[in-house]
């Protein structure tokens, strides 16, 4: 289409394109250059690229990088480099013109798909450049826009290239594009069968298009020179209607009548208060209308409506059937095969791929419990104000960012910080609330229900309601990608390390340290705990700032990977108590299994309805409402004395 | 028991002893932001527009000789909070003219209240249309001012051929997205090429949708994201985008809810390219612009805090309002709404903005691409398009048209040539 | 309901003459009917405080006395509400369809109103067909009795589910915490039926009453909550004070015990928790259409958590105190958060109550759990001479019912 346009253009213009320059095209087309549109701007960019002209490129080059200003005074294009004061001007031969003031240039700036045109116009000129980065930009633009002109010069490039990693690449573009338009239909195979079973969403993009299907109804034999893909079966591939439909667009069949045209028509047959026959005030009623429009069909007044038996007839006589887009069954066959086998592998990969999501979600659940499975779990204490816990440590790590702007270093110092900030918070809390309440738990549910709130709203008047940066150090950026279908982002992992961090020193506090020995010797049987010297009012102190303070350090993490703002607890709190609920109280390997469990299930709906993820989570609430009344005591049940009661 | 009872009465002394001590000379000008809740976050900043106005109205002498008078309460982002406010607003304290509500959920709790008490109210926010109320002047972009030439760009300057649409559950995404489905294929893509995924408020796990996205791509074409993601949502989304390597060259994303406030929250480094609509942007190169921002940032007191779309259109509505009441020569809403028509207001983007008969805006669409330093770079400024109430890509809505002063209905059914509804339906 | 009763219990007369001295006052008072000394919309307000205090006493008859903490009562109101705004929606919308559809030229089919009223209502949601739940919506009478099944139909088989397996304390608190979560997440969806996060609004124009003025809608509102709120007081009333109120109380102070004695303890529980469920439906059901809009941001588990907290306090265990607490914190809350209280200077920081009004909130209720357990309530006890038995001193042991030091000094 590209090289139509450019052949007339040439025609029109009978400009010799070798003949001008660079500058010569630019200045020309200033109209389009400055406000330029995809679907316009092609015979510009081709003139320039082909233009010959040594300074071409770079022009082309600026172009793309929003680096083309034009001077307001006169109109004339400069490469411009902005500077303290102003802009340094380039001219489009390459010479220097000096310099502009702030507000004489304006910038031109081409819209993505202009720039995408710019960069497979310089395909050409980078594919051999000896700068690697252009290279891998100009394969970059190839693989978003592979065109039957990329692969000659593609072609051409491979033997040049010394860089193994990039000559890979070339190789994998070469083939893709023979895919797509090769020359004969045994090298277009070959290229499919080269592939072997790949996972690479290139290929499967590459191979796709080849076996899209259209519907097609035709009566006897299949048109000429068409790829069938299979017979369609009325009832059982598509719909009676669907049939008709097809032929009604392939002008086989006359259109249904719609009700709404029956009733137009009705209304523009009205005579003396009545529609052949029928009184007007009878209209009420679908049947009146049917009768009122047969009898105007028996009198000729309007177009007979196909009835059922017609439509059933029209259906039967014709045949349906696919076709494919692409003509050449050897290469459709092979590239069926290729996908087919390719089909399988994604759907294990795919099963991976949401393995691994439902582990990192699972591992965000534990880590927002784990505070409150040793405050709730195991002190009993019901602590509505842990979700406040959780975003008063993102706070914190917030507010290190604004002191520390070494992202790493921020984070290293957040983290003990965010641990020290809530262990106070959670003290305090306890000395001064908790403390009264131990005999009284639904009401410790209404007191630090009360101090969420006030938590909450204190955070609003202090950091605004905007959601705040926490902004994740440069090698938490990224994902660790297997294929292009397994993908885990780094900071998910990270997050899933310090869930099993915590897993670790949870167990290590509880079951090897004297601190651990006391707190649970104080919540199995406080006094008893008490007479043997141990100071329950201290033990429970620290085990409350210890659960608290962990919710701190989760907040750092949860604030890294989705937003921090006032509302951030009150997101995860009924969930966090949901997963200690299911996994069963007092025991950590039952928060585990709860969020485990909590993450798989709402993984696995959002995979069955992945078009509604509210969905999945009220179906997961649901589950677990019923799992309770199964198993009231969670996943992992306390037996004997601890179980209390 | 006592007690109790002895509260009410003082409650309601206080309100109503209120009324009976407002002084007449001033014109009372209602401010019905939510100041607290979910919605504080975007409403709280418009709020603090109209102050501005309201001052800066004031240092010119007022209006009609009378100093203006605001008159904020707090509906708490608590929907039918926002009738009971209004019709506080209305009754108790009188006011001429009031300026509210951002959610679609918390206008159409206000609507019966204006209708049914004639007042006026002036909607500051791109919303998803399909309403043409009689109280209330819509400054905001319907989606033909936003949506669609955004769908438009996508179709002819990036070729894209297969569409995710991505939003939060509410009715705004859930509107747009019916009116963007239709028109795609209207424009022939067909519907499975067409992936439509809703998330609720505040979702932060974004992995496996950011993955079926990308995963769309499979079958060759060009994929494009629409997202109508509401608010913080949008900072998770973001950084899965970042982390899953996902770049506007491979895979565009054209928000309709992020501006230069949202982007606040974010790092934008990694955002570079992706893609915003709307009517206004902080870097619009205007001299009126320029001013705005300056006294914006005088009244506020802050250099750094950004200025957005939605305060565009309340500056837009509260000029005309102005305008309008000068050129009534009173506060009267009949009056006042007469005069509306066919006002006048420069946009801070250049050109200016007209009231319709339909109580909507032209405006100019601009679609902006991020920049690491929060600001969006304009690389696409349509002409002024005429806001449409009723939207034509709809079966149902086509035939609908909204005229106030030459057809006197907001609702008006071009094929039967009857007037649905006078009064909304909510 | 015999003399006996009201002989028994003189609070129960105490609180309706109050109570009806209050509705006529208003009445005299109001714009409509009366010297229009209390505006239209705190007629309103007064009217939801009522019906707040009708919920607020279901939730004093399931905790205060039956001692099950349910984070999920507004669940209930909620869907009382929704279940009557469907009738309203839909009538309202019919006469409008049918007044628009009444100018064309053919008279209207059955199936043209009905595809008419569904574009309206389900338009803005991006639909318009019917979802099946709104089979009924046409009938006044058959909404009406929904809004007494449905919650009385869904807190009786969730109930059953909990307390058959015996889910108490605060794991029943959580559990029913997430039930109105799930709930809230379902209507939230677009595709609920019931317009996802729009919900039903435009629930105070009553269909048929075009010509009735707010003004006297929102009297007439208020005469009807009034009446609910003294029905549903004697109610709870009568329920609690016979032998089913000392078998209920006696399951709040020790399950167990009850357990061995003989009664069925999950029976009398489920019945409490349905009953209450019932009556927070009807005044959810009354609430809405003052309110005028309902969506699920209503079901939120911090709406129930609120309730809980207005029964605190105002003093559970005693039905005037969770009356009391309802009214009382609604309506100071809705006074800080109006804008209208005056800012409070502190020289280096101006104290704006809509910023800070939470933050008291939210300490007042530390404040009166710790200090106050009682309530409001308990200023009666104190003006009555009422006392508890005076075991001051810290506690000997740490476990429950420990001899306290002047006990022991004793």
């Amino acid at each position: 289409m590209r090289a139509l346009i450019l052949a007339l253009l040439l025609a029109f213009t009978a400009l010799p394109a070798a003949a001008e320059t660079a500058a010569e095209i630019v200045a020309k087309n200033a109209a389009q250059i400055e406000k330029p549109s995809r679907q316009t701007i092609g015979p510009v960019i081709d003139a320039l690229a082909a233009s010959g002209d040594a300074q071409a490129a770079a022009v082309l080059e600026a172009w793309g990088d929003k680096r083309l200003g034009l001077r307001k005074a006169d109109g004339a294009f400069f490469i411009v480099e902005k500077t303290a004061d102003g802009w340094a001007l380039t001219a489009l031969d390459g010479s220097d013109a000096g310099t502009a003031a702030k507000g004489d240039i304006t910038e031109l700036k081409p819209n993505a798909g202009v720039r995408g045109l710019i960069a497979t116009a310089l395909v050409q000129f980078t594919l051999s450049d000896p700068d690697r980065v252009k290279r891998v930009a100009a394969l970059e633009s190839i693989a978003k826009d592979p065109k039957a002109e990329a692969l000659a010069p593609l072609v051409a490039s491979v033997a040049g290239e010394d860089d193994p990693g990039l000559k890979a690449q070339k190789e994998r573009l070469v083939g893709l594009l023979t895919i797509r338009f090769g020359a004969d239909a045994a090298a277009r195979v070959a290229a499919i069968e080269g592939f072997g079973s790949d996972l690479g969403l290139d290929l499967r993009g590459a191979l796709n298009p080849l076996v899209a299907k259209t519907r097609l109804a035709f009566a006897g034999e299949p048109p000429a020179g068409v790829n069938l893909a299979g017979d369609l079966k009325v009832g059982r591939d598509l719909t009676e209607a669907e049939a008709y439909e097809l032929l009604v667009a392939a002008n086989l069949a006359p259109a249904r009548l719609t009700v709404a045209a029956a009733r137009e028509a009705l209304v523009a047959n009205l005579k003396d208060g009545a529609v052949g026959g029928v009184p007007l005030a009878d209209l009420g009623t679908q049947a009146a209308r049917d009768r009122a429009y047969t009898a105007l069909e028996a009198a000729g007044v309007v177009p007979p409506a196909a009835t059922d038996a017609e439509v059933a007839e029209a259906v039967a006589q014709h045949r349906f059937a696919e076709s494919y887009a692409e003509p050449d069954p050897a290469v459709t066959a092979a590239a069926e095969a290729a996908l087919k086998r390719i089909g399988t592998k994604v759907g294990a990969m795919q099963g991976a791929d949401l393995a691994l999501d439902a582990l990192s979600l699972a591992s965000i659940y534990f880590l927002a419990a784990i505070g409150l499975a040793i405050t709730f779990g195991v002190m009993r204490v019901i602590n509505m104000a842990h979700g406040e816990f959780i975003m008063m440590g993102a706070y914190t790590g917030y507010v290190v960012q604004q002191w520390i702007t070494n992202y790493t270093l921020s984070i290293v110092v957040a983290l003990p910080l965010a641990f020290a900030v809530t262990f106070a918070a959670g003290v305090a809390m306890e000395r001064l609330v908790i403390r009264h309440l131990y005999k009284r738990p639904l009401e410790t549910l209404l007191a630090t229900f009360g101090i969420s709130i006030a938590l909450q709203q204190l955070a609003k008047n202090i950091f605004g309601t905007q959601a705040r940066p926490l902004t994740s150090p440069a090698w938490l950026d990224g994902a660790l990608v297997f294929n292009d279908v397994v993908s885990i982002s780094y900071i998910r992992i990270a997050i899933f390390v310090l869930a099993l961090l915590f897993l670790m020193f949870f167990l290590w506090l509880m079951k090897r340290t004297r601190l651990g020995l006391e707190v649970r010797a104080v919540t199995q049987n406080p006094s008893m705990a008490a007479s043997m010297g141990i100071d329950p009012d201290r033990i429970n102190m620290l085990t409350f700032g210890i659960g608290s303070g962990i919710a701190g350090i989760a907040g750092v993490a949860i604030g890294l990977f989705a937003k921090v703002t006032s509302e951030l607890g009150s997101d995860y709190i009924v969930q966090s108590f949901m997963t200690v609920v299911v996994g069963g109280v007092g025991n950590i390997w039952g928060t585990l299994a709860g969020a485990v469990l909590i993450g798989t299930l709402q993984k696995g709906i959002e995979w069955f309805n992945p078009s509604n993820t509210l969905a999945a989570q009220t179906y997961m609430i649901l589950f677990i409402i019923l799992f309770i009344q199964f198993r009231p005591r969670g996943i992992i049940a306390l037996k004997g004395r601890a179980a209390g009661d | 028991m006592n007690k109790f009872k002895g509260m009410m009465l003082a409650g309601a002394v206080a309100l109503s002893g209120g009324a009976a001590m407002a002084e007449e000379d001033t014109i009372k000008v209602g401010v019905l932001h939510s100041l607290s809740g979910t919605m504080a976050i975007s409403e709280t900043t418009l709020k603090d527009t109209v102050l501005m106005m309201i001052d800066e109205q004031n240092k010119k002498g007022g209006l009609l000789g009378k100093k203006l008078e605001a008159v904020v309460v707090d509906p708490a982002s608590d929907w039918p909070l926002f009738a009971e406010k209004a019709r506080e607003l209305l009754t108790v304290d009188k006011v001429s003219v009031m300026f509210g509500c951002w959610t679609s959920v918390s206008r159409k709790s206000v609507l019966p209240v204006v209708e049914e008490l004639n007042g006026l109210l002036f909607y500051p926010v791109q919303y998803e249309g399909e309403e043409s109320s009689k109280n209330v002047f819509y400054t905001g972009a319907a989606p033909n001012q936003q949506a669609i030439p955004a769908v438009d760009y996508y179709l002819n300057e990036l070729g894209v051929q297969k569409f995710a649409l991505l939003g939060t559950d509410y009715v705004y995404p859930r509107t747009t997205n019916n009116i963007l489905e239709s028109y795609l294929i209207s424009k022939g893509i067909p519907k499975e090429d067409i992936f439509v995924n809703y998330t609720p408020f505040g979702h932060s796990d974004w992995s496996k949708i950011v993955s079926d996205v990308v995963a769309l791509g499979a079958d060759g074409k060009k994929v494009g994201v629409i997202s109508t993601i509401n608010g913080d949502a949008n900072v998770g989304f973001y950084k899965e985008l970042a982390a899953a390597g996902v770049t506007a060259d491979k895979l565009p994303v054209v928000a309709f809810s992020v501006g230069e406030e949202e982007l606040a929250g974010l790092d934008t480094t990694n955002l570079v390219g992706h893609l915003a609509a709307w009517n206004y942007f902080q870097s619009a190169d205007a001299p009126v612009n320029a001013e705005f921002i300056k006294t914006w940032h005088a009244f506020i007191g802050d250099d750094k805090r950004t200025t957005n779309d939605p305060m565009e259109a309340t500056y837009i509505g509260f000029q005309m309002w102005v305008q309008a009441v000068e050129k009534a020569g009173s506060t009267e809403v009949d009056a006042v709404r007469d005069a509306m028509y066919g006002q006048e207001v420069p946009n801070l983007t250049g050109g200016t903005a007209k009231m319709l008969p339909n109580h909507h805006l032209t405006k100019p669409v601009l679609i902006g691409e991020i920049q690491a330093d929060g600001q969006f770079d304009i690389i696409s400024q349509t002409e002024p398009v005429a806001g449409d109430a009723w939207t034509d890509f709809l079966p149902e809505s086509a035939v609908l048209e909204s005229d106030w002063p030459g057809l006197g209905c907001g609702m008006y059914n071009k094929d039967t040539k009857t007037c649905v509804q006078l009064k909304s339906n909510y | 309901m015999s003399r006996t009763f009201l002989a028994k219990n003189p609070s129960v007369l105490t609180f309706l003459l109050i109570l009806a001295i209050f509705t006529l006052g208003v009445t005299i008072l109001s714009e409509a009917y009366g010297v229009a000394f209390v505006s239209t919309s705190f007629v309103k307000t007064l009217g939801k405080t009522l019906c707040l205090c009708l919920v607020a006493l279901a939730m004093d008859l399931v905790w205060g006395y039956a001692g099950i903490l349910s984070l999920g009562h507004m669940a209930f109101f909620a869907i009382g509400g929704y279940m009557l705004g469907m009738w309203l929606m839909y009538a309202r919308t019919e006469e409008i369809v049918v007044a628009a559809l009444a100018q064309g030229v053919l008279p209207a089919t059955a199936e043209e109103i009905r595809q008419g009223i569904a574009t309206q209502i389900f338009g803005v949601v991006g639909a318009s067909e019917f979802p099946a739940i709104w089979v009924f919506a046409h009938s006044f009478w058959m909404q009406l009795a929904l809004v007494v099944l449905v919650p009385g139909v869904l807190a009786a088989v969730f109930g059953w589910l909990a307390f058959r397996s015996r889910v108490t304390g605060v794991y029943l608190s959580i559990l029913t915490q997430a039930m109105t979560l799930a709930l809230a997440l379902y209507l939230f969806q677009n595709d609920s039926g019931l317009r996802g996060n729009n919900g039903l609004s435009g629930l105070q124009n009553l269909p048929g009453l075009d010509g009735v003025s707010q003004d006297r809608l929102s009297v007439w509102f208020l005469w009807a909550s009034a009446a609910a709120l003294g029905l549903g007081y004697a109610l709870v009333a009568w329920v609690v004070s016979g032998k089913f109120g000392s078998v209920i109380r006696a399951i709040r102070d020790d399950e167990q015990r009850v357990r061995f004695l003989g009664y069925s303890v999950e029976g009398y529980k489920l019945f409490v928790f349905t009953l209450t469920a019932v009556i927070a439906a009807i005044a959810g059901a009354l609430y809405y259409p003052q309110a005028g809009i309902i969506n699920p941001a209503e079901l939120a588990p911090i709406a129930s958590i609120y309730l809980a907290v207005w029964v605190a306090i105002g003093g559970r265990g005693r039905l005037y105190g969770a009356v009391i607490g309802a009214a009382f914190v609604s309506v100071v809350s809705s006074w800080f958060t109006g804008g209208r209280v005056p800012d409070v200077p502190l020289g280096v920081y101006t104290v704006q109550w809509v910023d800070w009004w939470s933050v008291v909130l939210g300490l007042s209720f530390v404040l009166v759990t710790l200090f106050a357990p009682k309530g409001i309530g308990g200023l009666f006890d104190l003006w009555q001479g009422v006392k508890s038995p005076d075991r001051k001193g810290a506690a000997l042991g740490p476990d429950d019912g420990a001899l306290m030091e002047r006990e022991a000094q004793e």
